[in-house]
């Protein structure tokens, strides 16, 4: 499918050009949502998408499917209430690193627990973007913020060892730079029956960038083409190798039992009666 | 090289002028206007990997020909 293809098909074009900054990773990563969901062949009006509030959480307003946008942190609240009302509909989950790690990281904890099947897709800025620059549980030790004005003192934190211990059962990596690979986990997520979470590595020129001395989106790019080092790969590295490196590919996966599947025959079919 | 040479389309209204789809071309066929804007120089090398179409923030860039690799 041509471009052209994919954006009239997949993108309410009325509203396009988006308004993210020139070379904000928000739009590489929107395309790569709306090929995987093509690749994946899914039914364009079963799913629903929802996002919270930041520069990423725009990107269902912009997507030709029924969207919600809510409010800041709550993506995962209301997508699970949209799975449990109806469970044969696809859910995705846009989300960004503040949404989802700070004010919403209490429902990723519990979405995660469940192994509700949503596949959610976090645009990792290392920042808070939207509201101009201020650091999130995210931004990597020693990197600059509006309010980190010495550096950041906070450790890393990995969202994706968080989501597995959680009890989320299928784990990804990708970034917007590998752009090819980042399409296929999201189909992957797709697939899978369970909570699927992808953490896309992605670039904020505009704050992330200016605040650490990145001249450009392109800069960012490079960085994260230098830094990523795919799980096969960092298999055979020391961690003197991998010392400042992250993984990225497939990071976990198992099947478990789904939420709504077990709600459906644990409890709806006992309260009707159907079994004891 | 090519059995059919690429048509590359650029979307001048939509594009932004980040420059990655220019930065990260294999074959080096795109360039920057005066004002920043992706263009084509050379498209004679274009292999239509596709790669600028996957990179690109603003949907502004399409190669046509045989190949897609956005989709495949
Ligand atoms: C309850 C509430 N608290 C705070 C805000 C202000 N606010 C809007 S977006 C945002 C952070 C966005 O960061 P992130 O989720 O990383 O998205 P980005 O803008 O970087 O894509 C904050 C704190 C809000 N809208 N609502
Ligand atoms: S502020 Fe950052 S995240 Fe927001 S649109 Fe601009 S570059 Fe993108
Ligand atoms: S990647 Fe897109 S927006 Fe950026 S310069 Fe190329 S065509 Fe323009």
């Amino acid at each position: 499918m041509s471009v052209k293809e994919l954006v009239e098909r997949y993108c309410r074009t009325s509203k396009l050009p988006h308004i993210w900054c020139p070379g904000c990773g928000n739009g590489i990563i929107m395309g790569a949502v709306m090929r995987a969901l093509d690749k994946a062949d899914i039914d364009q009006d079963k799913t629903v998408i929802v996002s919270g509030i930041g520069c990423s959480s725009r990107a269902p307003g912009y997507m030709n499917f029924d969207t919600l946008h809510t409010t800041h942190g709550r993506a995962l609240a209301y997508a699970t209430g949209v799975k449990m009302a109806n469970p044969d509909l696809n859910v995705v989950v846009l989300t960004g690193d503040g949404d989802c790690s700070a004010i919403g990281g209490n429902h990723l904890i519990h979405a995660a627990r469940r192994n509700i099947n949503l596949t959610v897709v976090v645009f990792n800025n290392s920042i808070y973007g939207m509201t101009g620059g201020q650091y999130s549980p995210l931004t990597p030790t020693h990197s600059y913020a509006t309010t980190a004005p010495y550096g950041s003192i906070d450790r890393n934190f990995d969202l994706c060892k968080l989501v597995q211990a959680a009890g989320g059962t299928y784990v990804a990596r990708g970034t917007t730079y590998h752009t090819r690979q980042l399409v296929d986990q999201i189909v992957a997520g797709l697939g899978h029956n369970g909570f699927s979470f992808i953490e896309v590595i992605t670039q904020c020129p505009m704050y992330f960038g200016r605040k650490n001395k990145f001249p450009s989106a392109v800069d960012m790019l490079k960085w994260q083409q230098e830094h990523a080092v795919p799980v096969k790969a960092a298999a055979k590295m020391t961690s003197e190798q991998l010392a400042g490196k992250f993984l990225i590919g497939e990071l976990y996966h198992e099947e478990a039992p789904e939420y709504t599947a077990v709600y459906e025959k644990e409890v709806i079919a006992k309260a009707r009666g159907e079994v004891k | 090289m090519n059995s059919e040479v690429a048509h590359i389309d650029i979307n001048e209204k939509w594009c932004k002028g980040c420059g990655i789809c220019i930065a990260f071309c294999p074959a080096k066929v795109l360039v920057a206007r005066e004002d920043g804007k992706a263009a084509v120089a050379n498209i004679e090398a274009c292999t239509r990997c596709g790669l600028c179409e996957l990179r690109c923030p603003d949907y502004a860039i399409s190669v046509g020909g045989k190949q897609h690799a956005s989709t495949n």
